[in-house]
């Protein structure tokens, strides 16, 4: 008998196990050549907020994923040519901060941001600012905007709010060039329907 | 076989620098040649493992050392 039996001569538990094989052949097949892909919804503009999205993105490139970040409302400031990002103690409670410079002792006490008081002080965002900044800096963290320039390297594509331009009055001549499209939610979802990633920050 | 070895010192930096950091030096390494990678960031062993379980690249050698951590990493 022939090995290679026409498929009328077969039974239905040799087509089974044929099919069987067969399929798990072509999945493991279109496993391997799968590129993981992530969509990031950026929607702050804060300088504790605005490492997320471009940590995440640009270690995802690295990874050899295909990457977008669509950036809303206040995430919009991340593209801005001129980064001027501030952190905001206001509404965040779990803020911790220690001192970058100082006595020792000095230098492990945690001092609770979110003083009622304090956010009042004037001066006080550009102090917290001034001291988170200072902080990273010794801890070898990156800075926004070298971390952005990686994803622009990387090709994490850079879209943006086309909605919140209109609304805010910005001029397009404040961002960076490197933003790939001015879109809106329709042009953003379907992109965001096939992505292995979906993150809202 | 002589391995042609290429140097990266991450030492000092964060979470995702060492990372970003490795991926661009293997991007210029031809396939078949190893990345000695020193780094101080404790997440780096982790890290580094599933960047190279992700892209396909092997490690070759993951220590502790005097200084921090010592990678080796051969291009695929």
């Amino acid at each position: 008998m022939s090995s290679t039996a026409p498929v009328s001569e077969l039974s239905n538990e040799q087509m089974n196990q044929w099919f069987d094989q067969r399929f798990a052949e072509k999945m493991a097949e279109r496993e391997a050549s799968h590129i993981p892909s992530m969509t990031i919804i950026a929607t702050k503009g804060t300088l504790d907020m605005a490492y997320p999205p471009f940590i995440l993105a640009s270690t995802a490139a690295a990874l050899g994923w295909d990457v977008s970040i669509f950036f809303t409302f206040y995430g919009l400031n991340l593209l801005k040519q001129n980064l001027d990002l501030k952190v905001s103690p206001l509404g965040n409670p779990a803020m911790p901060m220690k001192l970058p410079e100082g006595p020792t002792w000095i230098k492990g006490k945690e001092i609770p941001m979110p003083n009622s008081i304090m956010t009042l002080l004037p001066g006080f965002e550009n102090m917290a600012t001034g001291m988170m900044k200072k902080t990273m800096d010794q801890k070898g963290i990156a800075r926004i905007d070298q971390l952005r320039d990686l994803c622009v390297e990387a090709e994490v594509k850079l879209i943006a709010c086309q909605m919140t331009v209109d609304l805010f009055d910005y001029g397009k001549e404040d961002f960076i060039p490197e933003i790939e499209e001015w879109v809106g939610a329709a042009s953003f979802l379907p992109r965001a329907a096939t992505a292995d990633v979906n993150l809202f920050i | 076989m002589t391995e042609n070895i290429h140097t990266l010192d991450t030492r000092g930096l964060s979470c995702p620098l060492p990372i970003l950091k490795t991926k661009k030096a293997i991007s210029a390494l031809a396939s078949g040649e190893v990345l000695e990678i020193k780094a101080t960031d404790p997440g780096s062993v982790k890290d580094l493992d599933s960047f190279c379980q992700q892209t396909g690249n092997e490690m070759i050698a993951s220590e502790s050392v005097e200084d921090g951590f010592f990678f080796r990493i051969r291009k695929v």
